[in-house]
């Protein structure tokens, strides 16, 4: 085996997957217009993407705000600056954390759930039903998914910044005795409307990276048990990796 | 073979999967009006050919016309409008998990008309009457036994009132009584709703109480046609074989293989 060929070969496959997604998303994109005239569909799905992954997201949110609040006390007393506990927090929650932690875990709770959907419902031909019936699959399927979980991204990620202070705040002013008044204070001074709204680009962006891959992996899973098996584990890894490379390159482009 | 009232005309059709023949110059006509059935051994490309059929896969070569479009020209816009005139069933029912019965049948209809709810209710009852399940109207497909699944589908597949049926193997894990009312079924709807059917299936002496035509399709080609009763005097082997269920044949038992004997005396621990 030839590494230089090999590698050749992955960088050849890798650029033709590349070429797929997006012309898949282009099929996707022009079908919007005519989804958004049923968006009680659309609804289902912001419901199935957004209110069934609400558990996961609150609870990682309070575990994930209470570690902040102790890691960040822990710091900001060796300066004596505990007071700023609750604007490195919210910064840190919002920048960073609950886009990221949020894109991490909806790929694993409903991305995996859309691309086992989509995917069980090819291997069980009814894609292909829908096909026959002279109903185009894409546009009932797999755009109000989309949809769904674009729209469903950002709000999970704002629950998740909510419930990340307050945790930040319970471990911080109920356990650690940081004053109420500055670290409320503090955290309204500090925080800007341009550090929610870097918060509010990326779990936009990782919304549409997710679900694509997601409804991307599923649509196109070979119709087997092993197939959709295969499928749901490529979303999770492919959205991981994507959320993570996408977080840098808008991380330095927000700097 | 020439009939100028085939609904289905197929001539010198060629198909071939990663470069593997399924097809090589099959001729067949589908008459309407009719049940036709398509048999063969498993992997003959049964399926493959309803695939064609339906524009869900794309012939290499030949001619393939079905309601008077070819379908290896037709574009996307044409071939949703034949499909409204076609109605399927396929081998697992294919029903929509997350609706339920009632709303499984009443699919088409609510995506592609503007027909009044109550006008809607009546249409989907009828044909679940037709089929025997208005009384499942509100069960889950899971709750469906697979028969009952496959009735659901029939009823869904003439909701739109097709001019041709398809079945896909339905008579596939059916026990008796749910074989003989399926069996029923393409039967009666063909003569009273005035479809031509097309049956795919190896089930010969089902399908051949039924069916008017038959076409046995065997090594990519039309290996035998005619009615049911024509085929059980055919002297052809491979219909003699298919149709006694003879274990080997012009179809072999063994899938090809390098000398029995050779192999097993060769060295080496594993293939």
């Amino acid at each position: 085996m030839n590494p230089i060929k090999e590698l050749w070969r992955s960088l050849i496959e890798a650029l033709v997957a590349l070429g797929d997604i997006s012309r898949f998303q282009l099929r996707l994109i022009v079908r919007i217009p005519r989804v958004l005239m049923r968006f009680d569909t659309v609804v289902r799905q912001i419901y199935n993407s957004g209110a069934l992954s609400l558990v996961i997201i609150m609870l990682s949110g309070l575990f994930v705000g209470m570690v902040l609040g102790l890691q960040g006390y822990q710091l900001l007393r060796r300066f004596g600056s505990e007071q700023a506990l609750g604007v490195a927090a919210a910064i840190g929650l919002v920048k960073e954390l609950s886009p990221v932690v949020t894109a991490l875990l909806f790929a694993g709770r409903a991305g995996t759930a859309l691309a086992s959907e989509i995917g069980l419902m090819r291997a069980t031909d009814q894609l292909s039903a829908m096909e026959m019936m002279a109903v185009d699959p894409i546009e009932h399927v797999v755009v109000p998914r989309f949809l769904g979980g674009i729209i469903a991204m950002p709000l999970l990620s704002a629950i998740f910044s909510m419930i990340g202070i307050y945790g930040a705040q319970l471990v911080g002013v109920q356990i650690m005795h940081v004053d109420s008044g500055s670290f409320w204070s503090q955290m309204r001074a500090g925080v800007d409307l341009s550090d929610v709204s870097e918060g509010l680009v990326k779990s936009c962006i990782f919304g549409v990276a997710c679900s694509l891959i997601a409804v991307y992996q599923g649509y196109y899973a070979t119709p087997t048990a092993e197939g959709v098996g295969r499928a749901t584990t490529r979303t999770v890894v492919a959205s991981a990796v994507m959320v993570l490379f996408l977080d840098y390159l808008l991380t330095s482009a927000f700097l | 073979m020439n009939s100028p009232a085939s609904i289905v005309e197929i001539r010198d059709l060629r198909y071939a999967i990663n470069g593997r023949p399924i097809f090589d110059g099959l001729d067949a006509d589908i008459v309407p009006g009719r049940v036709t059935a398509i048999m063969g051994p498993s992997g003959t490309g049964k399926t493959t050919l309803l695939r064609l059929i339906t524009g869900q896969l794309r012939a290499d070569s030949g001619s393939l016309i079905v309601a008077g479009q070819d379908m290896r020209a037709v574009r996307r816009t044409e071939l949703y409008a034949l499909r409204r005139r076609m109605g399927m069933l396929f081998q697992n029912g294919a029903l929509l998990t997350d609706l339920n019965v009632f709303e499984n049948v009443a699919f088409p209809l609510r995506e592609h008309t503007d027909l009044p709810g109550r006008l809607i209710r009546q249409l989907v009852l009828t044909k679940l009457q037709a089929v025997g399940l208005r009384g499942a109207a509100e069960l889950m497909p899971a709750e469906l036994s697979g028969g009952m699944g496959r009735r659901v589908a029939l009823a869904r597949a003439i909701v739109m009132d097709p001019e041709i049926l398809i079945y896909d193997e339905p008579f596939v894990g059916l026990d008796p009584i749910s074989l003989g009312v399926i069996l029923r079924l393409i039967r009666r709807l063909n003569d009273v709703l005035g479809l031509t059917s097309i049956v795919v299936s190896h089930d010969v002496h089902e399908i051949s109480s039924v069916a008017d035509a038959v076409y046995l399709l065997s090594g990519g080609k039309v290996a035998a046609h005619g009615a049911p009763r024509d085929l059980q005097a055919s002297p052809s082997e491979v219909v003699r074989q298919f149709i006694g269920g003879l274990p080997d044949g012009p179809v072999p038992f063994h899938f090809p293989a390098p000398d029995y004997f050779g192999e097993l005396l060769a060295r080496g621990e594993c293939l």
